[in-house]
């Protein structure tokens, strides 16, 4: 049996939304019925070093929240592609905000898309959209979840000092899945 | 309910507003701070009391003043925090008053840092204060687990006039998961017959835990043995995954019992018959079922945070009748489910 299952990490330098983009996952994930586990770093690296979470989301129940080689990363920056490249498993997803990571994948056991994330969002008026880029190519990539329903969710959970921003956010996770698609 | 996503700070906190807790004292140390930043709203808004004390040694003499008035009543700390409050502690069993008590473990000795652990084991289970006393620590592995737990410990502090720990870590405090939470519940109207409540037109009640005569504290001392047995008999809880025909053993508790479910899935599907026990409690444990299958099983591994203190007990339990092995990771350091996998190898080979 095939389980529909991602475990994904997140990870930026602190302010990139890295966890934001995780916590829409989990929303999306719930939506959609399923098991969802979410887990940040908290140790003193967070203050202004990276930032980083492990998202769960499965059919099954979930057993280790936090986990050493996950089917799926989101790197927001270099620091974070040198450390969790090597860590992805055989077969799973790289997803690379290519704006700020002057790197190629090496590997040729996992699947590869290149975004220049932080440039697209500010061409679009924001460079902190660069996260939800990033998460509209993951969906697109893996279909775990409906880029509808994390649209729905994004609206549910955006906050009130943000929202003037949520057109541009929806049309940032949807840039985000178009070029994706193309690539 | 639906589902949510809730932290566990946060999920612990508003499960205890909603199953009646009447006032809460405490003191913020990570990683359990989110939990007084929520109650400071939720219970100012039920109308209740919330009470950031000068101290860990404050808040848990307030919790022992509340406990002794038949309300609920509850703190959270974590470690450090935790080591303050074990005058209090031993005072609120030795006056037989309810109290819950959240423990969310973080790195030690000392300071250490903030991150997850379960080195408090000991502390919990046997010696959390002077005197001849064990409190019923419960062990959650996930968000639901602990707010279920919450109502649970309310009723069984409620019920044995005890004090219940909920033994967690930093991990499940500051990770996100699916959940529901209880529908609020009223606040009951009446208190138990022993609470202080005022003694207008009545006669007085006393609570204490002082007792000068030797025969008198010996027979206040039996009486809480003879309820410790009870406890002993009714209230151990634990889970099993594929035990049935396991024939090596893993024991885990918490965090590190949901990562042994990864770890089995690992090993069954390389070919091991893997089992798991999970202690849902800490004490009282199942130490009766370890021993029925160590009877069962070729060996048996204890994964904890901790340098092996579940371990002795589980060693104790079982009394040598199968090779018990030791995976602990330490200050901070949470096992990953491979390394877990690599050591039932090595138990498989050496058991064969």
């Amino acid at each position: 049996m095939i389980v529909r299952q991602e475990k994904v990490i997140f990870s930026g330098f602190g302010g990139q939304g890295a966890l934001f983009a995780g916590q829409l996952l989990a929303y999306a994930g719930i939506a959609e019925d399923l098991y969802v586990t979410w887990i940040p770093s908290y140790g003193p690296e967070m203050r202004g070093g990276t930032a980083n979470c492990t998202v769960i989301v499965s059919e099954e129940e979930i057993g280790a929240p936090i986990i050493r080689n996950p089917s799926a990363a989101v790197v927001l920056n270099l620091p974070s592609m040198e450390k969790y490249e090597p860590l992805i498993k055989p077969g799973g997803l790289l997803i690379v905000n290519a704006s700020l990571v002057p790197m190629r994948s090496e590997r040729d056991d996992i699947r590869v898309v290149y975004a220049r994330a932080t440039d697209i969002a500010t061409e679009m008026g924001n460079a902190r959209m660069a996260n939800l880029v990033l998460l509209g190519a993951l969906v697109q990539r893996t279909g775990i979840v409906p880029l509808e329903t994390v649209m729905i969710e994004l609206d549910k959970h955006i906050s009130d000092r943000h929202r003037r921003w949520l057109e541009p956010n929806k049309e940032a996770l949807r840039k985000g899945t178009e070029l994706a698609a193309a690539q | 309910m639906a589902k949510e996503l809730l932290e566990g700070n946060v999920a612990f906190a508003e499960a205890a507003v909603r199953f009646g807790l009447r006032a809460y004292f405490g003191y913020p140390i990570t990683p359990q701070s989110e939990a007084l930043e929520h109650l400071s709203k939720r219970m100012i808004e039920e109308g209740r009391v919330f009470l950031q004390a000068e101290s860990e040694l404050a808040a848990i003499n307030m919790v022992y003043g509340a406990a002794c008035t038949g309300v609920r009543v509850m703190t959270s700390t974590s470690g450090p925090g935790f080591s303050l409050m074990e005058e209090g502690f031993s005072y609120i069993a030795g006056s037989e008053v309810p109290a819950v008590i959240v423990n969310m473990m973080r790195g030690g000795p000392g300071l250490g840092n903030i991150q997850p652990s379960q080195g408090d084991y000991f502390l919990m289970t046997k010696s959390a204060g002077h005197g001849d006393f064990h409190p019923i620590v419960l062990a959650p592995a996930s968000i639901q687990e602990l707010i279920d737990m919450v109502g649970l410990a309310f009723e069984l502090a409620e019920k044995y006039r005890t004090l219940v720990f909920i033994a967690g870590d930093g991990s499940l405090g500051q990770m996100m998961e699916s959940a529901e939470l209880p529908p609020m519940q009223d606040l009951p109207k009446e208190r138990p017959a022993w609470a202080i409540t005022g003694a207008k037109g009545r006669e007085s009640k006393f609570i204490t835990s002082l007792y000068l005569g030797a025969e008198n504290l010996e027979a206040v001392n039996l009486r809480l043995q003879a309820k410790l047995a009870e406890i002993r008999e009714n209230e151990i809880r634990w889970q099993e995954y594929e035990t049935e025909d396991a024939e090596l053993l893993l024991i885990a508790y918490g965090i590190v019992g949901r990562i042994c479910i990864s770890a089995l899935r690992e090993a069954r599907n390389a070919g091991l018959k893997v089992g798991l026990l999970r202690p849902q409690t800490l004490w009282p444990l199942a130490e009766e079922r370890m021993a029925e299958l160590a009877r069962q099983v070729r060996g048996i591994l204890v994964a904890e945070m901790s340098a092996g203190q579940l371990l002795e007990d589980v060693q104790r339990a079982v009394a040598a009748k199968t090779s018990v092995h030791f995976y602990g990771r330490l200050g901070g350091v949470v096992p990953m489910a491979d390394e877990i996998v690599d050591k039932l190898r090595e138990l498989d080979e050496e058991t064969h």
